[in-house]
């Protein structure tokens, strides 16, 4: 079973719950899908750790011995990436989308398209089986190709050697890398927090799971922060007919054990937030 | 002055410190825009009583093909770089696949037969609002489902740009990406937003390293000091980063930005906080241009 945790909202405890569920499952292939900020790894260092380059895409690079300024580059770029820095037409490879049409139509042929391959796919041995993920190079995209690279890998190594739990921790926001994550995977879990901002961020994000995915679960995390909105939260998902598998406590313990490299549930197992998340795990993965 | 509020990690407080930092701007008399620039998830609007006053879409090229004068010699889709077109000319078979396209109009270029007409699709919204006090607040929203969030935020702040301003605060969405690096490339200062965490130190790094490639000016702002360790504090003097303040972990804090008010306008010490770093910004303005 591939299940996916996503939320929106960023640090309402994807990695920290995510992880719990990993500690709980223990024969599992983990993945940490938010490419642009990795955390899972630093909870389960790796064994045997090995990368590989993930080629995010093309941009283009301009040989200023063949330019001659002509500036058709500039008129049919999209991306305002084709600027004229004193005189002379450089690219901005942050902006450059790297669709290549500067490339083919360019006259002098002064247009290369050179590939993007500073991000790196991390994969190894950790204390529950496999982990993966990614690190995106700075200014590099389609992060969404990318996750969809690293779980096309998670399943590989899912099938090599027979573990058939993956757990997915999603990246923050509803945009392309969230639906890479969740496209296909059996179960999403929406970790969320009772702030009006949380409560926002979780329809937008129930709205998009539910383009992908049947088996949609609510985890609200420091419940206890505002009782209104948690309220609030309830009719909504009663409303959509979601389920909410956990309300757990703020508790500082979560950091404790972060800084430990530990989860929650190898924490402190009898807390009641870490019974909190067995239960929900139990809902998620037995029923 | 741009000032943009960003962060690797997401959730460290990026939305409170620009709606607080926008309240103790405008308060001090100084003509400042909100601009939520998170675009996936925007929220910082939530903070304040406000009224539309207009939306404007995004639209993005999309091409339509007319099917009376192609040809299907598929070079339309030789020329696309996202396989957004699919063409079997032995069958006369053309399809385009919308959500990949990326709408840099390569077909219409590519096209020889001028069977590819010209047509736009809505992939978000720029909201302008106001409150009682005239102020401007301006809100980019993606529409959901679509792939690319860059598109919006560069409108936003292009539109945002057009109005008059002596500060612009922006709202940026977390991450290190492409969306965080529109924002942070648009803006003249970054105030990245960490906390005291492995999770928060990990992606503060990461937030630095490509701020760096940028080169861009930028302090840090601590949020819930006193949770976590001493790495961050470590790292940020090690590396010479300056903290611009420290926000105290307090469950009062949390309360009331998760009922959606401003703690500036009800505890007096972080009112004092927030205007530690106005002060900050206003002195150390001309040097941080």
């Amino acid at each position: 079973m591939e299940v996916a945790f996503i939320s929106g909202k960023g640090g309402t405890g994807k990695s920290c719950i995510s992880s719990a569920f990993i500690s709980i499952a223990k024969q599992v292939i983990a993945v940490d899908c938010d490419v642009d900020a990795a955390n899972m790894y630093l909870i389960f260092p790796q064994t045997n750790k090995k990368e590989s380059a993930y080629i995010s895409g093309k941009h283009a690079f301009i040989d200023q011995s063949k330019c001659t300024q002509c500036g058709l580059c500039e008129q049919l770029c999209r991306f305002d990436a084709v600027k004229k820095v004193l005189g002379k037409i450089e690219i901005d490879t942050v902006s450059c989308d790297g669709c290549a049409l500067c490339y083919r139509e360019c006259p002098s042929n002064a247009i290369q398209m050179i590939n993007s391959d500073k991000s790196k796919l991390y994969y190894g041995d950790f204390r529950y089986g496999k982990i993966i993920y990614g690190r995106l190079a700075p200014g590099e995209e389609n992060s969404g190709k990318f996750v969809s690279v690293i779980r096309q890998y998670a399943k590989e190594q899912a099938e090599k050697n027979n573990i058939d739990t993956i757990i997915l921790d999603g990246p923050p926001g509803i945009g392309c890398p969230v639906m890479s994550t969740i496209t296909g995977v059996d179960k999403v879990v929406i970790i969320t927090e009772p702030s009006m901002s949380g409560l926002s961020d979780m329809k937008r994000t129930i709205d998009v799971a539910n383009e992908f995915v049947k088996d949609i679960y609510v985890i609200i995390n420091k419940y206890d922060l505002n009782l209104d909105v948690v309220n609030v939260i309830k009719e909504y998902c009663s409303e959509m007919n979601i389920n909410i598998i956990a309300y757990l406590p703020f508790d500082k313990q979560i950091v404790d054990a972060m800084i430990d490299g530990k989860t929650i549930i190898e924490y402190n197992s009898s807390s009641d937030i870490a019974k909190k998340i067995n239960d929900a795990y139990q809902i998620v993965f037995n029923s | 002055m741009k000032i943009a509020i960003a962060s690797g990690k997401g959730g460290t407080g990026k939305t409170f410190v620009s709606t607080n930092l926008f309240q103790i701007f405008q308060s001090s008399g100084h003509h400042t825009l909100l601009v939520d620039c998170d675009v996936e998830c925007p929220n910082s609007l939530i903070f304040f009583k406000l009224k539309k006053i207009s939306d404007t879409l995004v639209m993005e090229y999309r091409p339509k093909i007319d099917l009376d004068k192609c040809n299907y010699c598929g070079r339309c889709s030789d020329y696309c770089e996202y396989n957004a077109i699919f063409c079997i000319p032995e069958l006369e078979q053309i399809r385009l696949l919308s959500n990949l396209c990326h709408g840099c109009e390569a077909c219409a270029v590519a096209c020889k037969q001028n069977a590819i007409k010209d047509s736009k699709t809505e992939i978000g919204k720029i909201s302008f609002f106001t409150d009682s006090y005239n102020h401007i607040f301006i809100e980019g929203r993606m529409k959901e489902g679509k792939i690319s969030s860059v598109p919006v935020i560069k409108s936003t702040i292009k539109e945002a740009s057009f109005l008059s301003y002596d500060y612009m605060i922006l709202d940026s969405s977390p991450g290190t990406s492409c969306p965080f690096i529109q924002t942070a490339t648009r803006a003249d200062y970054i105030i990245i937003v960490t906390e005291p965490t492995p999770f928060g130190l990990s992606d503060l790094q990461q937030a630095v390293e490509t701020l760096d490639t940028l080169n861009k000016n930028y302090g840090v702002i601590i949020n819930r000091a006193g949770l976590g360790n001493a790495d961050v504090y470590d790292y940020l003097n090690k590396n010479h980063i300056p903290i611009l303040a420290e926000i105290p972990f307090s469950k009062e804090i949390a309360h009331l930005y998760s009922e959606g008010k401003l703690a500036v306008s009800y505890i007096d010490d972080v009112n004092e906080l927030f205007k530690g770093i106005y002060n900050n910004i206003i002195d150390n303005g001309s040097s941080i241009y």
